[in-house]
């Protein structure tokens, strides 16, 4: 028998020779980023991908009329030269940059564009995105199949497009800046058909060299990009389905650059107490509040002192300190790098008594029984039960699911369903930095529907309204009072108490030590985790 | 299927002879068969083996902490101490104020584990045991009986493998109101296919040997047969299954509460902890070891008091 | 035996109906909405709607199955919701993959469990016997992830073993194979263990010893041939499930399998992704179980299939 022993010894150290890798990991990457996720990189066109991971990797792609001056808000010119806005504010006429050229030569025109924004209007195309193009005249009826074409998207000429409102929306120029608003050439969407996701031709800095499904997606430099000297980098490397823990072992081995899905948070105190690893990270704020949504047409909920008894129970400071400090306690609904966030508002304090006393006065001294929703992955759970015993200590006992994201999405889509859901994981992040995206979606009265975001099942009919007026202030100049507007409107919403904001978070982006370029495109709040067309390699 | 036996197989060096006549019929009942003699009693042979004891204690321990939580527990298993945390919101190593350290809310280990111990015994034990059952009569009858019952079974065992188990755990978490009977459900559904593959290709093997064959012959009853000279040799695999399973259960009931499936957190679970902890386990290694080794410890107790009985119970394994 | 076969065939494609057909039902009694996660958060009801017409999500439960076994005949398992890719496509990407860390695995849990096994069954009661059994324990309590991360950060990372997680060479399989291996291992050993004290002490051993036969002849030819039909039932089972998907054990060691796939498909109710796993998986299992059943009366003559 012994002989079988040693024969299965032998047999494995031989296999496990036979397998040694060969020698040199790491190698120089010369003018190549390394850069991990651990999900696959889903479909990379415009009008359907709306993940946060491929989100950016699109913008790299493709272009639209507007972007961001890189690691800001700030909002330019991109494939538009210039741009003007009818007196009424419901007519704008861009003017397009010439001679940009498609991946495949073509010249972009005018005609592309309204190509573009009607094939995200048409329902064949399923694009998450129609929703906001819906307020162009003539939308509607084109969605619906009862018009050949949408008749507020005019070509003026080669290079003029016009693009007319059915109501004023300030908001409208960051709408062009969305992905969904980026131009796609007709003739390569008719070739690839469904494929066109993963076949992509834009305008963009990259264009797509490789694609092997679950391991790597490989993006090249496009050499007749149109902005001058951009991008820095000549290809970018995903690799995809990288264990985060995993994908920091390999960036510190100098094997990786950029950890896509962030630091994992195991190591995270570690790596922001090592000061070598701490000069790899860079730190910034993102557009993002995460908070309970109070189902307002759910009893004891429909009762404005219950909500506010709620607001006062959590222990924000402690939540912060579960997630390891990486975000900052909120007060109300707006991110502070929103416009329109209000530094002199304090929201409602974390005082227990008056607390109780709140819920004493609306008739439950002894508190209720509810149901709080969370998503089940890390570290909302942990979040959830902290929401959970702060909520017990003035007697309301709240029983806990946490469920997949799809399952609580739905239940909190459904009236009368889920009466709190601590919204990690799956809300909010802004789609573009107007104060109007924390509205619309989340807290109207248009949004008032099964199936849509508006957890808490929220309708304040006088703030609608002014929130229209906000979004009628379209011109320039009008942008300070637009904003005075917007603290107003928030204030007013957080006195109904709909919500309990807990925190906004952080963002941390570690890349290696070879990466550089200003510290704001590792965080640039518009590309998540980072600006691929402007950084770096610097050695 | 039709499993037949194929007949004398006596060509084959080493095989049995091939039984002729009725006096040889006897003869290889007589010694082959496992018997079960009664005196001295088992239990009493248990208590002489050193290893089984340990394994008793251990048990009676387990038991009796899920039993006695509450009066044991040195803090309540679901408070966050604010002081259970660093200022950076780490968990506090074993010593001190937390014998065994804090999880990664600022709780007791110590009195989440005491509590845990609860959910192990009723998952690992009664559960496991479900599927234990029902995998070895599935797996008796398809492999005895053959024919179109041992077809059907087979078959359905092999449905039931294919079936997407993490699915219909979801779908029921967002149906039903999650309960530990929910989560006994599921595992009894996933666990039983392994045991009753494994118990019927030993009954196909067990079930052409000489003495269940001569055993037919004499016309003993199948219950008998069954009972007195079958079971005894699946008795080991049985237990094999028995033992490990109740880690591989304790680990899918962690699971299965991570899909909202069963105990609800604050509730704790020995699986869930380790669950929830295991990529801290470089930095808070505390986490996953203290839970890890109550379920490693748990389920061997059970594997040394078990491999006794058996010994104890059957007659072949004795004095060999 | 060829008729044999061909009924296994039939009883297979039964099963694969039964499978897909339940499958499907739970998916649709499932409370979220694959429409909803396609037409994202600032969708109107309209657009979900026309969305779920567009899959035709709005038919009945019968009408979509029929349409889906329909499609199923010929060849086209339809396109991811997510990636709006052929499923066909995923499936193929990830399936030399899965199918090598199937083979690497169940290579590894043999060469771990088979041996220790055999081991402490002939030494039964000694120190070895009590440390298989102690070992088997431990390998089978250990959770997965933090087998898989002890691994990549000793072996991989901190000595330079071997790559640190990823897909290409067999340098690359050694240690997610590994990982499975352990946790199997410990399975396969105590199985075979008691296998092997059941079957050592039968008649035909004790007869072929009496014969004058070599000890390891004996064990060999006779104990260990008899021995394995349980462990061969497990290698039937390994095979559907490892098929199946290893979830853990793929996402630690960035191993491009089925596992990852149907997980995230999971996640977002990618209905198609969905139900191509479980078609592949159910045909995995089926074949699994079948060769099992193929390879028992090769190991004890008496078993015959007619």
């Amino acid at each position: 028998m012994r002989r079988y022993g040693i024969a299965a010894a032998v047999a494995g150290l031989a296999l496990v020779l036979a397998c040694l890798p060969p020698p040199g990991f790491g190698q120089a990457r010369g003018n190549t980023m390394v850069v991990t996720f651990k999900d696959d990189v889903s479909t990379l066109d415009p009008a359907i991908g709306y993940d946060w991971q491929n989100w950016s990797i699109i913008k790299s792609i493709f272009d639209g009329l507007m972007d961001y001056e890189p690691g800001t808000t700030k909002l330019t010119l991109h494939l538009a030269e210039s741009y003007a806005i009818s007196a009424d504010g419901k007519t704008y006429t861009f003017r397009l940059r010439r001679g940009v050229k498609f991946h495949n030569g073509r010249e972009v025109t005018a005609q592309d564009f309204k190509y573009s924004l009607e094939r995200v209007l048409n329902p064949k195309t399923q694009s998450p995105g129609a929703g906001f193009f819906g307020g162009i005249s003539g939308a509607a009826a084109f969605s619906e199949g009862k018009a050949k074409e949408v008749s507020g998207i005019r070509v003026v000429d080669r290079s003029t497009l016009a693009i007319t409102l059915d109501k004023p929306n300030a908001a409208f120029l960051h709408i062009m800046a969305l992905n969904f608003a980026h131009v796609v050439p007709r003739e390569e969407v008719e070739k690839a058909g469904a494929d066109f996701g993963h076949k992509p031709v834009g305008t963009g800095a990259f264009r797509v060299k490789e694609w092997v499904l679950g391991q790597r997606l490989v993006l090249v430099r496009n050499r007749d990009y149109f902005l001058r000297g951009r991008p820095y980098l000549d290809e970018i490397v995903f690799q995809v389905g990288v264990e985060p823990n995993v994908a920091f072992l390999k960036l510190q081995r100098g094997e990786v650059d950029v950890l896509g899905d962030g630091i994992p948070p195991a190591e995270f105190v570690k790596v922001m107490n090592d000061p070598t690893l701490r000069r790899l990270v860079a730190v910034g704020d993102q557009l993002h509040t995460g908070y309970v949504t109070i189902n307002t047409q759910v009893s004891p909920l429909t009762d404005v002192r219950v909500r506010r008894a709620l607001n006062m129970a959590v222990d924000k400071a402690r939540i912060v300190r579960i997630i390891n400090n990486r975000a900052v306690p909120a007060t109300q609904i707006l991110p502070p790098l929103m416009p329109g966030y209000d530094r002199s508002y304090t929201g409602y304090p974390f005082d227990r008594e008056q607390a109780k006393k709140l819920l004493a006065e609306a008739g439950y001294p002894n508190g209720f029984a509810t149901v709080l929703y969370a998503n089940n992955t890390d570290p909302n759970p942990r979040i959830a039960q902290a929401i959970q015993q702060d909520l017990a200590a003035i007697g309301v006992r709240a029983e806990l699911k946490t469920l997949a994201q799809s399952t609580v999405i739905e239940a909190g889509g459904q009236k009368g369903q889920a009466p709190l859901i601590w919204s990690g994981g799956m809300a909010w992040i802004a789609d573009y930095p107007d104060p109007n995206d924390f509205y619309w979606p989340i807290l109207s009265c248009a949004a008032l529907a099964p199936g849509t975001w508006n957890w808490a099942w929220y309708c304040n009919r006088q703030v609608e309204q002014l929130v229209e007026q906000a979004d009628a202030l379209v011109q320039p100049a009008q942008a300070a009072a637009r904003e005075e507007r917007f603290r107003q409107i928030y204030r007013a919403i957080m006195s109904d108490a709909p919500w309990i904001p807990i925190f906004h978070e952080k963002r941390y982006t570690m890349h290696s030590a070879r990466m550089g370029g200003p510290e704001v495109l590792w965080v640039d709040p518009i590309h998540i985790p980072v600006h691929y067309d402007e950084v770096r390699v610097v050695k | 299927m039709n499993v037949r036996p194929a007949g004398g197989a006596s060509g084959r060096a080493g095989a049995p002879p091939a039984v002729t006549s009725p006096s040889d019929v006897v003869r290889t009942l007589r010694a082959a068969a496992p018997r079960v003699r009664v005196p001295p009693s088992p239990w009493s042979r248990v208590r002489r083996n050193r290893a089984a004891l340990f394994g008793i204690g251990v048990i009676t321990v387990v038991t009796a902490v899920a039993v006695l939580a509450p009066w044991l527990a040195p803090y309540d298993p679901a408070q966050q101490f604010t002081d259970g945390l660093t200022a950076e919101g780490r968990p506090l190593p074993p010593g001190g104020r937390f014998w065994l350290g804090t999880d990664l809310l600022g709780r007791d280990l110590l009195s989440r584990l005491i509590y845990g111990a609860r959910i192990t015994l009723l998952i690992g034990v009664a559960a496991n045991g479900a599927a234990l059952a029902i995998g070895a009569l599935l797996g008796t009858a398809a492999g005895y009986f053959r024919g179109w019952v041992g077809t059907a079974f087979m078959r359905f065992t092999d449905m039931m493998m294919a079936f997407p188990a993490l699915i219909l755990a979801i779908a029921l978490a967002a149906i039903l109101r999650p309960s530990l009977w929910i989560v006994a459900l599921v595992i009894a559904m996933v666990n039983w296919v392994w045991i009753a593959r494994v118990i019927y290709s030993q009954v196909l093997s067990i079930g052409q040997r000489e003495f269940i064959e001569a055993a037919r012959a004499l016309g003993v009853p199948t219950r008998r047969i069954l009972a007195r000279h079958l079971f005894p040799h699946l008795l080991p695999t049985l237990l094999v299954w028995g033992t490990l399973g109740i880690s591989t259960t304790v680990m899918f009931e962690a699971a299965l509460s991570f899909l909202g499936v069963g105990v609800r957190p604050p509730t704790p679970s020995w699986g869930g902890t380790i669950n929830e902890s295991q990529s801290y386990f470089l930095e808070a290694p505390w986490l996953v070891g203290f839970p890890g080794a109550a379920i490693l410890l748990t389920s061997l107790s059970f594997n040394l008091v078990g491999d006794a009985l058996r010994d104890a119970l059957d007659p072949q394994m004795r004095g060999r | 035996m060829a008729a044999y076969l061909v009924r296994r065939l039939a009883q297979s494609v039964v099963i694969l109906l039964g499978v897909t057909a339940i499958t499907f039902a739970l998916l649709y009694a499932l409370p979220a909405d694959p429409a909803r996660m396609i037409a994202g958060r600032s969708a109107t009801a309209d657009t979900v709607q026309r969305i779920r017409a567009e899959l035709g999500l709005d038919q009945p439960l019968p009408v979509q199955y029929a349409r889906y076994l329909g499609r199923l005949v010929r060849g086209d398992l339809g396109r991811s919701y997510a990636q709006k890719i052929q499923v066909a496509d995923l499936l193929w990407s990830r399936l030399p993959a899965t199918a090598l860390l199937m083979v690497g695995g169940i290579a590894f849990e043999l060469l771990i469990g088979l041996p220790a096994g055999m081991l402490a069954a002939l030494r039964r009661r000694s120190r070895l016997d009590q440390l298989v059994m102690v070992a088997a324990f431990v390998g089978v309590s250990a959770p997965q992830f933090v087998v898989g991360l002890f691994l990549l950060y000793w072996l991989a990372y901190r000595w330079g073993l071997f790559p640190l997680g990823g897909y290409g060479t067999a340098a690359h399989l050694v240690l997610p194979a590994f990982a499975l291996g352990i946790a199997g291992g410990g399975w396969y050993a105590r199985v075979m263990r008691s296998s092997m004290l059941d079957v050592i002490h039968q008649d035909y051993v004790r007869t072929a010893r009496a014969k004058g036969l070599s000890e390891a002849r004996v064990v060999l030819r006779h104990a260990v041939r008899n021995a394995l039909l349980p462990v061969v039932s497990m290698v039937g089972l390994d095979i559907g499930t490892f098929m199946g998907g290893v979830v853990v054990v793929e996402t630690v060691f960035s191993w491009p399998g089925i596992g990852q796939l149907a997980w995230q498909a999971i996640q977002i109710v990618d209905i198609p992704v969905i139900m191509g796993v479980v078609v592949v998986s159910a045909l995995a299992i089926t074949t699994g179980n079948l060769l099992a059943d193929l390879v028992y009366p090769l190991l004890d003559p008496k078993i015959r299939y007619g």
